[in-house]
């Protein structure tokens, strides 16, 4: 298998099942996981109407507590670890090298493979409901509860499940950071990076140290429920599990909004025509957040009586978490000061996620005193706040990110009127939905419990939400209608629809296999705006004429020889990581239903060994122009 | 000997190329995390026996010898990559197959270790001592067992010619790994044998 120099690029094919089921090509992998995210997504949410629909009158009678239990489970899981988590996945494996101008990502073959485990972890996770029961533990899965229920296998779907999932989310970030760090264009240094690929590398850094927390939790839980061992059960100690879930669920908060925060950082410059205000203070702030994310953990478990001295430690630690974050607010701010704004669709969703979230920023300070968050723990008042972060700041702050790069992936623009409809009701229900949960909270109502009885006063605000939780459903049945629509009939885009500023818009959209045509030299932050505008002596820009993709280029080959696309060598298709994860989707299962399940754990592991013998033998058939 | 020749220029590429080992860096550095977490849930059930053994169970000796053996590896290690650089293809056979076996022996150690210790009493189930003990020990056995694999398939790979090649393991990750893997057991050793004396 020598590697032929011919000019021809060696791509995939492109058309059929085939071709996505071996595919390599980053663009199609986070395409996958954008797909498979939003349909989760909607399973989530229909998790949640029910929920509401529950709760929308006093001692509803729609779903027993057993299935309430599930339903809420099951729709924090799904939200955070299959809809939010991978579509910030997706974002990061679509716009991660056409940022730094790469071809691809460092490990093409692993990056499928970290896509595919992940789905199957996903089918896993959701098959549990037909499978003997959802988890039914909370997504914080707290022992001893967890590690109680041994005659059923629910919380064991969890074990496994996030363990499949953290497994794939640590491959895909060991992936972007090694992508990050080796494989930028020339000149393209990093503090020149967009801010979007500079939060990917944060939330990599924090899922590489954070998941591995996790999965030792996980299989200690999953050892005690199936080897009795005693680590939460018997003599253990049930508070080992809140550190370690904790270690890794604050983390993994900021997993979650970074990559939104990196959208609206893309997003605001554009619709302003003004460079990002104070680029490195935002890009420090987000590396600020990383660190300090890990020294905040405790503030989830004030109530399980750690002592004042750790209580107050940890309430100063999440106070000063909100710095930079307010720095971050106030960067945003200023870059709309003063600027050019056009309010289209993505910017209306970037004001509204730095809106929303700064509601939910400053609920989240109130939690950091601990007198006041003993007062809130496990009332709706913390639910009202983490989504408030999570659908305010994170949802509107992906949903901004779809709007801009829509045209990117499909080379058609999504139907403005209809984004209308949609950002209009989402921001209304939204605010209806969890707005209320606040004053429940503050009334005492607690989280977690499937029915109220009457007479305390919460019956008018739980109508409200139920009423405002619909009229989100509504909005995003007009999103997911308006995508359908778009990608054949919407208005072409062509490459560069919103004047944009970063690399990915020097190129077609739908961009080609290989990226870039030539690897393009890079000089400023902002390169593709500087490529098309100078300033003239007042500082206003100025277009300059005959704009290509642009001028400078490196050569992109050793030898460089014929032209532009010689020798371009992309990764050939491979159904090895397809294999590979199916057989540790096997596994899972006999995992889950142990000892029974041996059988399947033997061929699984059989299915997963003959996958990564035949990966590891398998030529890549790669570029070698990256040094 | 066609595969040889043409993997003579990615020889000289693969030190330049810093992609495989940033990613391996990483994931020692998650490792890390990994062990970490182990080794805090030990520290917290160094006590917690159950009425059944604790550390008064350990062979000292016994364990000091193997993890001598452990770290001697880390040597061997350190020679076949050395070989390796060098383009001596015998050297980094032998001290690869050297390396492979002193962890083979760590390996067998172990096993005759969790065996004996089985027989007197200390069980996985028996104590959070016994869980804790158990699985921070069995997972960096599995590490080991792990490089193992990794590095017998670096001595196929160097009878087929292909040590070289521009993807995948080589020997320096590999040793990564191993150097790795080794020094944890340092801290394993530390905390959880000597300082429960």
């Amino acid at each position: 298998m020598v590697i032929d120099s011919g000019p021809e690029i060696t791509a995939a094919p492109t058309k059929g099942i085939w071709s996505w089921i071996t595919t390599v090509d980053h663009k199609r992998i986070g395409l996958m996981y954008g797909i498979t995210g939003l349909a989760a997504f909607f399973i989530a949410g229909l998790e949640a109407l029910l929920i509401r629909l529950q709760l929308a009158t006093p001692n509803g009678t729609l779903i027993s507590s057993d299935t309430y239990d599930q339903l809420f489970t099951m729709h924090g899981l799904t939200m955070l670890l299959v809809v939010v988590m991978p579509i910030g996945a997706a974002f990061m494996n679509y716009f991660i090298p056409l940022h730094i101008g790469a071809r691809d990502v460092a490990f093409p073959r692993a990056n499928a493979f970290s896509y595919w485990l992940f789905l199957f972890a996903t089918i896993l996770l959701l098959s549990s409901f037909v499978l003997g029961g959802a988890p039914d533990g909370g997504w914080f899965g707290y022992a001893p509860l967890s590690t109680e229920l041994r005659e059923i296998v629910r919380m064991d779907f969890y074990s496994i499940g996030a363990q499949l999932l953290g497994v794939a989310s640590i491959m895909a970030s060991a992936n972007f950071i090694a992508t990050v760090f080796t494989m930028r264009a020339p000149g393209m240094s990093l503090m020149r990076m967009p801010v979007f690929t500079w939060m990917a590398v944060v939330t990599s850094f924090l899922l590489i140290f954070s998941l591995p927390i996790f999965g030792i939790g996980l299989w200690q839980m999953f050892f005690d429920r199936n080897f009795g061992t005693q680590f939460y059960s018997g003599a253990g100690d049930p508070l080992l599990w809140q550190h370690l879930f904790w270690l890794f669920g604050h983390p993994e908060v900021y997993v979650l909004i970074l990559p939104a925060m990196g959208i609206v950082s893309e997003v605001f410059p554009v619709f302003s025509r003004k460079p990002l205000f104070g680029y490195p203070f935002v890009v420090f702030s987000g590396i600020a957040i990383g660190f300090m994310g890990f020294g905040v953990w405790a503030h989830h478990m004030y109530t399980a009586g750690l002592g004042p001295v750790a209580e107050a430690g940890f309430g100063i630690a999440t106070m000063m978490i909100a710095v930079p974050t307010g720095v971050k607010i106030f960067n945003w701010i200023g870059t709309m000061w003063g600027g050019k704004l056009s309010f289209e669709l993505p910017m209306l969703f970037a004001i509204g996620f730095v809106s929303m979230f700064v509601v939910g920023g400053l609920s989240g300070v109130l939690h950091s005193v601990v007198p006041s968050d003993y007062q809130q723990t496990d009332t709706y008042f913390v639910v009202a706040h983490f989504h408030y972060v999570l659908f305010g700041g994170g949802v509107f702050g992906y949903v901004a990110g779809a709007y801009y790069w829509f045209p990117k992936w499909t080379g058609r623009m999504l139907d403005k009127k209809l984004g209308l409809w949609h950002f209009w009701l989402m921001l209304l229900g939204f605010n209806m939905t969890f707005a209320p949960m606040h004053i429940l909270g503050l009334n005492g109502m607690p989280r977690r419990t499937y029915r109220y009885p009457p007479g305390l006063g919460w019956e008018f605000w739980n109508q409200v939400a139920t009423v405002g939780a619909f009229i989100i459903a509504i909005s995003f049945v007009l999103f997911a209608w308006n995508i359908i629509r778009s990608i054949k009939g919407g208005r072409p885009a062509g490459s560069d629809p919103w004047d944009g500023r970063t690399l990915e818009w020097s190129i077609s959209s739908p961009p080609p296999v290989h990226n870039f045509d030539e690897v393009p030299v890079v000089s400023h932050l902002d390169e593709f705006w500087h490529r098309k505008y100078a300033s003239d002596d007042a500082g206003r820009a100025v277009r300059v004429p005959a704009v290509a993709g642009g001028t400078i280029t490196a050569e992109t080959t050793t030898g460089g020889e014929d032209g532009p696309k010689a020798g371009i060598h992309m990764p050939s298709p491979s159904y090895y990581p397809i294999v590979s994860a199916f057989g540790i989707f096997v596994t899972a299962y006999g995992l889950v239903y142990i000892p029974g399940g041996w059988v399947a754990v033997g061929i699984g592991v059989a299915i997963a060994l003959m996958g990564f013998f035949g990966w590891s033998l398998e030529p890549v058939t790669r570029e070698g122009s990256h040094d | 000997m066609t595969s040889e020749a043409a993997s003579a220029p990615a020889q000289e590429h693969h030190d330049v190329r810093p992609v495989r080992k940033a990613a391996m860096w990483v994931f020692l550095g998650s490792e890390c995390m990994f062990f970490g977490s182990m080794i805090a849930t030990f520290l917290l059930y160094r006590n917690q026996t159950g009425g059944g053994p604790g550390a008064d169970i350990f062979n000292l000796g016994f364990t000091s010898v193997s993890s001598f053996v452990l770290l001697m590896s880390s040597l061997t290690m350190v020679l076949a990559h050395n070989a390796f650089t060098n383009s001596d293809a015998r050297g980094t056979r032998i001290w690869l197959a050297a390396t492979a076996l002193l962890g083979i022996t760590f390996l067998a150690g172990q096993i005759f270790e969790f065996t004996d210790f089985v027989r007197e009493g200390l069980t996985i189930s028996g104590s959070s001592f016994g869980s804790a003990f158990f699985m921070l020990t069995g997972f960096h056995g599995g590490h080991v067992a792990l490089g193992v694999v990794m590095l017998l398939a670096m001595l196929y790979l160097s009878f087929d010619g292909r040590l070289y090649d521009d993807h995948g393991l080589n020997v320096e990750l590999v040793g990564l790994y191993w150097h790795f893997v080794d020094i944890v057991w340092i801290v394993i050793f530390t905390v959880v044998y000597l300082l429960q004396i």
